[in-house]
């Protein structure tokens, strides 16, 4: 078992034809995963290496049987792209692109909710990776293998740093999970780390977030009330000054809300260790799961 | 983007948010001409991005040319909490008999934009919640629907605002909203937001912030500067095209990917030193971009040592090695590097290093030991 991708995901890639959508859409099939279509207006009767390619999502879905998306795009057309595959009836949209308007975001959040059936993971996120079924994005597989650790996080090479250290210590992911780093980030860690707590597979949860909002404080109270599965967290950015954007368009202090401190402190107050650095994250992992190799 | 008042204002005046007249000025000259075509008496106040402008001795006012000379004088060139004072915005004084509080605000947490309002204004925010919690009311409004006119209305009554006000305040926080879903802002905050003897409501100050990830759709407020708040290196990485925001330590810092810099940020203060910048290099750094990097880095003569922290996924550690080796044929650094290369082609990364034999380079392999090591040369 895995989370939201695995052998059944049929994927349809949003921008398959411009140099980065190409690169990983093959990456992505090389590893396993079924890249049915892509969609770019105006190319479509073309094929990316043998990967048909349509001028609409629901072209695409109709022909291809696609059920997951991949958005690609750049961010002026990213938001549209989100919702015409919504409107093609796909279930699961992974958004990939950074720098869309924040305002777009929200729209696109709003009317999704709308539709009990959609979920957007990302956007500004590095995909999802179920080591052994199927890689969704640009998560680099070869460092990761088939394991009990689930891994959901707000920042793209923190999460390969974290999983890096895991898989050093013997440890393989059921899933590995990219929100973004955005202000508006389709999936929250709380929707993550539900699909977690379902999997039987997975027997630890790692999260790991970063300054601003205030979806780590809401994850602390979720794992309280309603997670069984340990939790084992890291948060970025003690050291942010307030006001700066640290990269990533979410992760902002903004006055005194949003700080690394008050998120760890919410978390250790209901429970969830809260590694240091990334090697801490991998040593409290041993501790809970057991020492492996 | 952090807008000055005066900025703000240009886009309060564009969307029909009544603002008093005035005038921008960068010297004393130009500012008693403002002063001279307003009419006595103008308010002079300092262009900074700070709370506190008026306490500072930044806002005064000029009953005369005299005056407006003299306070000009006194302001430009002020230091405010650091920061010094380029601009002026000269306007018509207002004829204060109330201050309220009004804003939208970008609200993460239910994703919704939020209305806010309340009669208690002219101080901060907090100061207003600690006074009294209840004087603040806020409303959610659906993205989807927009501001409709019972919105208004709500918050207007439930802060208790005077009836005959219910509908001007009520226009004032629609045209709020309409500035920040036009204008793509996070945050249009009014404190004070003005009630005049003659019971108009107009926005006595602005503060607005905008998305960055929005600016390709509005070019001229792209075009807005903030003189006094930029920095010299934040500046040139900025053309640069890298994500890089100035600290006040002396260590400098390169990583790929924002979570893993933030986290080397942490790791070096966890080891004891204080750095000097964060730098993200981005996914699929190439040497060019390190190159140009390491140049930003370095312009900080605070800078006593550099630590370049790598995990290679899209980015490749062989690249990052070029960049750093081709760095060091254009520039002489003249202070220590320390190196950690994970990841993607890592091996061949620390090669082209070791055959290289860079001067005053030092490679580690985990990020902490290269924390440890660049915290010990830093000194």
């Amino acid at each position: 078992m895995a989370v939201l991708v695995d052998r059944d995901t049929r994927l349809c890639v949003s921008g398959i034809t411009g140099r980065e959508g190409t690169f990983h859409s093959l990456n992505n099939r090389n590893y396993g995963t079924q890249v049915v279509s892509g969609v770019t207006p105006g190319k479509g009767g073309q094929d990316v290496e043998g990967i048909p390619v349509f001028d609409t999502f629901h072209r695409a879905v109709e022909e291809t049987g696609a059920n997951t998306a991949m958005i690609f795009v750049p961010p002026r057309f990213a938001a549209d792209s989100i919702l015409e595959a919504e409107d093609a009836g796909i279930e699961l949209i992974v958004a990939i692109t950074e720098g869309i308007p924040a305002h777009d975001e929200l729209r696109v959040y709003n009317h999704l909710a709308r539709n009990p059936s959609v979920r957007l993971v990302g956007p500004n996120c590095p995909g999802i990776l179920s080591p052994g079924k199927a890689n969704v994005g640009i998560i680099p597989a070869s460092f990761f293998k088939e394991g009990n650790v689930g891994v959901v996080s707000r920042s793209g090479t923190l999460t390969y740093q974290i999983g890096n250290e895991l898989a050093q210590s013997g440890f393989g992911n059921s899933s590995i999970v990219g929100i973004g780093g955005d202000p508006v980030p389709g999936s929250s860690f709380i929707d993550i780390i539900e699909l977690f707590e379902a999997d039987p597979e997975t027997e630890l949860i790692v999260l790991s977030g970063e300054i601003g909002g205030d979806a780590e404080e809401r994850a602390a109270d979720h794992i309280a009330e309603h997670v069984s599965k340990p939790v084992v967290a890291y948060i970025a950015g003690f050291t942010a000054p307030p006001g700066k954007t640290m990269g990533h368009a979410g992760a902002i202090v903004s006055g005194s809300a949003g700080t690394a401190q008050a998120k760890a402190e919410a978390l250790e107050a209901k429970g969830v260790r809260v590694g240091r650095n990334p090697t801490q994250v991998a040593e409290i992992a041993i501790e809970v799961l057991g020492a492996r190799v | 983007m952090d807008l000055l008042e005066y900025q703000g204002k240009q886009l309060f005046s564009k969307h029909g948010v009544p603002v008093p007249d005035g005038r921008h000025a960068t010297s004393v000259d130009e500012a008693v001409e403002a002063a001279q075509e307003l009419g006595y008496p103008v308010v002079i106040k300092a262009q900074v991005q700070i709370g506190g402008r008026g306490k500072a001795g930044g806002i005064k006012l000029a009953k005369d040319k005299a005056e407006a000379r003299e306070h000009a004088e006194a302001i430009l060139g002020m230091d405010i909490r650091g920061l010094t004072v380029h601009e002026l915005w000269v306007e018509q004084a207002s004829d204060i008999a109330e201050e309220y509080y009004a804003a939208v605000v970008f609200d993460r947490g239910a994703k919704k934009p939020m209305a806010m309002l309340s009669r208690m204004g002219g101080m901060d925010v907090e100061a207003i919640a600690e006074e009294d919690p209840t004087a603040m009311v806020k409303l959610h409004v659906d993205p989807l629907l927009g501001f409709q006119d019972f919105h208004g209305r709500r918050l207007a009554f439930d802060a208790g605002i005077a009836p005959d006000l219910i509908r001007p305040v009520g226009a004032m926080l629609a045209r709020l909203y309409e500035t920040f879903v036009a204008e793509d802002a996070m945050l249009v905050e009014v404190n004070p937001l003005l009630v005049t003897g003659s019971r108009d409501v107009v926005a006595l100050d602005a503060k607005v912030t905008l998305d960055d990830n929005a600016l390709y759709r509005h070019p001229d407020s792209a075009e807005f500067r903030n003189v006094s708040a930029e920095n010299p290196q934040e500046r040139m990485a900025k053309e640069r095209g890298l994500t890089y925001v100035s600290l006040d330590g002396n260590i400098g810092i390169l990583g790929n990917g924002a979570g893993l810099v933030m986290s080397t940020l942490d790791v070096v203060a966890q080891a004891g030193g204080r750095p000097a910048n964060f730098l993200d290099a981005g996914g699929g750094s190439k040497a060019e971009a390190i190159t140009s990097a390491v140049e930003v880095i370095l312009s900080n003569p605070e800078v006593r040592a550099v630590l370049f922290n790598i995990f290679g996924g899209i980015t490749r550690c062989d690249e990052v090695a070029r960049g750093l080796i081709e760095a060091f044929a254009q520039i002489e650094p003249g202070v220590p590097f320390v190196v950690r290369l994970d990841g993607t082609n890592d091996v061949e990364g620390r090669r082209l290093l070791a055959e290289a034999n860079l001067p005053n380079v030092h490679t580690e392999s985990t990020m902490l030991d290269a924390a440890n090591r660049v915290v010990e040369l830093a000194g």
